[in-house]
C-alpha cells in the first residue's frame, strides 16, 4: 500500500491537472506526475511499495520510448506535406481525366453530326464507333469514385496522425526544422513529376527560357 | 405495346461527363427527351413537377442518394409506377438487394455498354 502522503501528492498533482487541462492530459504531463511521484517515493519503503514503484519505472520508460518513436515519424511532415501534396495530385488526376474525357465526347460528337450526310450503311457504321467511344468512357466515372475512396483514406490517415500530435504536444508537429540555407541540386531532386494545375512553366514560357540562352 | 420513345426520361448522376455519356447512348437508341439531375434531391422535385416515363439513376450521390430517391418514388402514389433503374458502381450482392427490396425495376453495374443498356430497358418499358 503506498505512503499516505504519496496518496495525498498525487491527489494535488491530478486536482491541478484537471484544473489546467479538463480531462485531455497530454501523455508527457502523465509522465511529469509518474516522475513526481517516483521522486516523493523517499524513506522507507515497503514490498508493496517497491512493485508500485517499479510499475511506475517501467511506466515512464515506456512513454519516454513512445515518444521518441513517435517524434522519429515526423507526423507534422506527414500530415502537411506528404498527405496534403497526395491529395492535391489526386484531386488533379479527377480533373484531367475529367477534362479529356470531355473533349473525347466532343469529337465523338461531332462525328455523329457528320450522320446527315453520309450514306445509311457508313453512318451506322459511324453509329457503332461513336457508341464504343462513348462506352469506354464511362472509365472516368469509375476512376473518379476509385480515387475518392482512396482520398477518403488518407483523410483518416491525416486525423490518426493529428490524434498523435495533439497527445504528445505541439513540439511534435513540425519534427525536424528545415535548414533555410541554399542547397546544391542533386539528380534525384530534379524528379519531380507533373506539376500541379498553376505551378510549372508552359511551353511558351520554357521557350523564352530556351531562347535566352542563345 | 410499342415504346413511346417520345417519353421523358430523367438521368440522375453527380457527375456531369456520366449525364453526358447517357444521354449520347440514349439518343442513339432514339430517345431524345432527357432531363438530368445532379442528385437524388434534385431528381425528386424534378418527378414530382414533371411526367417521366423512366428513371435511370446513380447511387452515390449526396445529399441524397439513388437508393433514397428510389424508397421515395416507391413511397409517393403518383410516382411509385414510374420504372427505375440503377446504373451504379456499387456491385456487392448486398446493394443489389437493397436496391430490390427498395424496388428497383433493374440494375445495371458500371462500367456498361449501350447493349446492356439497350436489354435493361428493354426488360422494363418493353422490346424496342
Amino acid at each position: 500500500m503506498p505512503a499516505r502522503g504519496v496518496d495525498r501528492d498525487l491527489e494535488l498533482r491530478l486536482d491541478a491537472i484537471r484544473r489546467e487541462h479538463g480531462d485531455t492530459v497530454q501523455v508527457s504531463k502523465i509522465g511529469e506526475v509518474v516522475r513526481a511521484m517516483l521522486d516523493t517515493m523517499a524513506g522507507d519503503i515497503g514490498a508493496g511499495d517497491l512493485r508500485l514503484y517499479r510499475e511506475l519505472e517501467s511506466l515512464s520508460q515506456y512513454i519516454h520510448a513512445a515518444k521518441e518513436e513517435i517524434a522519429a515519424l515526423r507526423p507534422g511532415e506527414i500530415k502537411n506535406e506528404f498527405i496534403a501534396s497526395a491529395t492535391d495530385e489526386l484531386d488533379a488526376i479527377v480533373g484531367a481525366t475529367e477534362a479529356a474525357t470531355n473533349e473525347i465526347m466532343d469529337a465523338a460528337e461531332s462525328l455523329g453530326s457528320l450522320n446527315a450526310v453520309l450514306e445509311q450503311d457508313v453512318a451506322e457504321r459511324l453509329d457503332q464507333i461513336t457508341t464504343r467511344i462513348f462506352e469506354a468512357c464511362t472509365f472516368q466515372d469509375i476512376t473518379g469514385q476509385r480515387i475518392t475512396k482512396v482520398v477518403k483514406a488518407l483523410k483518416e490517415i491525416e486525423d490518426r496522425v493529428e490524434g498523435l500530435v495533439k497527445m504528445f504536444g505541439a513540439d511534435f508537429a513540425d519534427g525536424k526544422p528545415k535548414s533555410d540555407a541554399p542547397k546544391d541540386l542533386t539528380d534525384q531532386d530534379l524528379l519531380n513529376g507533373p506539376q500541379l494545375p498553376g505551378n510549372g512553366t508552359n511551353q511558351a514560357d520554357i521557350d523564352a527560357l530556351l531562347a535566352s540562352f542563345d | 405495346m410499342a415504346v413511346d420513345k417520345n417519353m421523358n426520361v430523367l438521368i440522375v448522376d453527380d457527375y456531369k461527363t456520366m449525364l453526358r455519356i447517357i444521354r449520347n447512348l440514349l439518343k442513339q437508341l432514339g430517345f431524345n427527351n432527357v432531363d438530368e439531375a445532379t442528385d437524388g434531391a434534385m431528381a425528386l422535385q424534378m418527378l414530382r413537377v414533371g411526367t417521366y416515363g423512366l428513371v435511370i439513376s446513380d447511387w452515390n450521390m449526396e445529399p441524397m442518394t439513388g437508393l433514397q430517391l428510389l424508397r421515395e418514388v416507391r413511397a409517393d402514389p403518383k410516382l411509385k409506377p414510374v420504372p427505375f433503374i440503377m446504373v451504379t458502381a456499387e456491385s456487392k450482392s448486398e446493394n443489389v438487394i437493397a436496391a430490390k427490396e427498395a424496388g428497383v425495376s433493374n440494375y445495371i453495374v458500371k462500367p456498361f455498354n449501350a447493349e446492356t443498356l439497350k436489354t435493361k430497358m428493354s426488360s422494363v418499358l418493353g422490346d424496342f
